[in-house]
């Protein structure tokens, strides 16, 4: 295993065990995004029938609103011990304690998703699950083009006074393509008639926004923890 | 990786700016190989900014900073891989274990065999009857004891200690004590910033006395350490 590669492995591997022994986000996270589609749920269906494209919207902002809180406590716990700084400290590749950090939120964020689906899909009476490979793809598309940007802003603002209500400010403007592109694929996935040349497009999309974003953090999380 | 082979750290003019404020101003001294170097002063006089330019957090805003004959960025991370540091925080995750701690870095810092440094490292810390609990349930002393040997997993060339008395009791003050003068012996050079002056007593090769992020005085081999400190700072008021 390459030096980088061990260093990625290391950091999922302690945020995993760190995560199993507490399950303090999981929880939070969990708990937040089932009670943002239970209240839109309620709001949104009358009389057993939910607004067209609403399951899509409601499905990406749990997941935004439940990964925001998931990035912040990550970070949190990295503070709290300053244990960010021992790993800056460390002589690995920084951008491999950035990818390692990614993966885990990504990790956390995936298995968040898989209990949201089917509650969206039950509760708004959408077919989610007609397309699993499609669905899949999206979501996991989607989900690294919003964790890209936000483990960057969230280890960024680590230090930060006020980074509770930095870390949205800066995030959302900046990820609202993907979570566009995101209720766009997901809402045409619901279609009676699935049209896969649209879902492809915006496929593309979330790609080219995950090859960008991460490029782009990869480049800059070096520079910008240091100093 | 190799780590950074130096024997002397020489630090020269250095100055330090947080914006428009002045954290350290024209701080020069050096230790050699083995030396024991101890920073002392009050509350904001430039100490921990001082250990964090040495372990190459932040970058001086003037004068140099020397590893042998070479500034920090000639060497890349491989000098940070010859840099050991315990801080104020202990850098350690309290919900992992003693082991599990150990084991994360010396695989960070590229130990060959993170199991074996990591039960070595537990050993000399007394821990190993507790190496499978969380560290959470551990005291302060013993959380100490921990990240001293974490921040030596490695066997770094060059040791920083930031106030590493704090929060111990005599017996444990008196190991740690036992344990810096192994460091000096092992040919480590050592910068320890502290306010114990009591404790620090004797340890010292050369004290660099600091306030208000100005060098105020360098003695070597110092004794009567407290009445020295007072001394000078009295002096420098």
């Amino acid at each position: 295993m390459s030096g980088f590669s061990r260093t990625v492995w290391l950091v999922l591997r302690k945020d995993f065990t760190v995560e199993v022994r507490s399950l303090e986000i999981a929880y939070t996270m969990l708990f937040f995004a089932v009670s943002c589609v239970l209240i839109f749920a309620f709001a949104l269906v009358q009389e057993g029938r939910a607004p067209e494209g609403g399951a899509a919207g409601i499905l990406w902002i749990a997941v935004a609103f439940a990964g925001t809180l998931a990035l912040g406590r990550t970070f949190e716990r990295e503070r709290q011990s300053e244990t960010l700084r021992a790993l800056l400290l460390a002589p690995a590749a920084r951008p491999a304690v950035y990818v390692g950090k990614l993966l885990g939120i990504v990790a956390l964020l995936l298995a968040a998703e898989m209990l949201l689906v089917p509650l969206v899909a039950l509760l708004f009476q959408a077919p989610l699950l007609a397309h699993p490979v499609w669905l899949a793809l999206i979501l996991v598309t989607g989900t690294i083009g919003f964790a890209a940007v936000g483990t960057l802003f969230a280890a960024m603002l680590v230090r930060a006074r006020s980074r509770d209500v930095l870390l949205p400010v800066l995030l959302y403007p900046i990820t609202v393509p993907v979570i566009i592109a995101g209720v766009r694929a997901t809402a045409a996935l619901l279609q009676p008639e699935m049209d896969a040349a649209v879902i492809r497009f915006w496929l593309a999309l979330l790609v080219t926004f995950d090859v960008v974003f991460v490029t782009l953090s990869l480049w800059t999380f070096e520079p910008l923890m240091t100093d | 990786m190799i780590p950074a082979q130096f024997d002397e750290l020489r630090v020269d003019d250095v100055s330090r700016h947080f914006g428009r404020r002045r954290a350290l101003s024209r701080i020069t001294f050096q230790a050699p190989r083995g030396a024991m170097l101890g920073l002392l002063g009050p509350n904001g006089a430039g100490k921990s900014t001082m250990l964090a330019l040495l372990a190459t957090l932040l970058r001086p805003s003037a004068g140099a900073i020397r590893y042998g004959d070479r500034e920090a960025a000639a060497y890349g991370p491989s000098l940070r891989a010859a840099i050991g540091v315990l801080g104020h925080d202990l850098f350690l995750y309290p919900e992992l274990t003693a082991r599990e701690n150990l084991e994360f870095f010396a695989g960070l810092y590229g130990v060959a065999s993170p199991r074996d440094a990591a039960a070595a490292a537990l050993q000399t810390a007394g821990l190993t009857e507790r190496a499978d609990d969380p560290v959470s349930s551990f005291s302060r002393g013993m959380r100490q004891r921990l990240a001293l040997e974490r921040a030596l997993i490695h066997t770094p060339r060059l040791v920083l200690l930031d106030e590493p008395f704090t929060g111990l009791d005599d017996s444990s003050a008196a190991a740690l004590s036992r344990r810096l003068r192994g460091l000096r012996d092992a040919g480590m050079i050592t910068v320890l910033a502290t306010h114990d002056l009591d404790l620090a007593e004797g340890l010292f090769d050369r004290a660099v006395f600091l306030r208000d992020g100005r060098m105020t005085a360098t003695v070597d081999r110092p004794e009567a350490l407290r009445a020295m400190y007072r001394d000078i700072m009295s002096r420098s008021t």
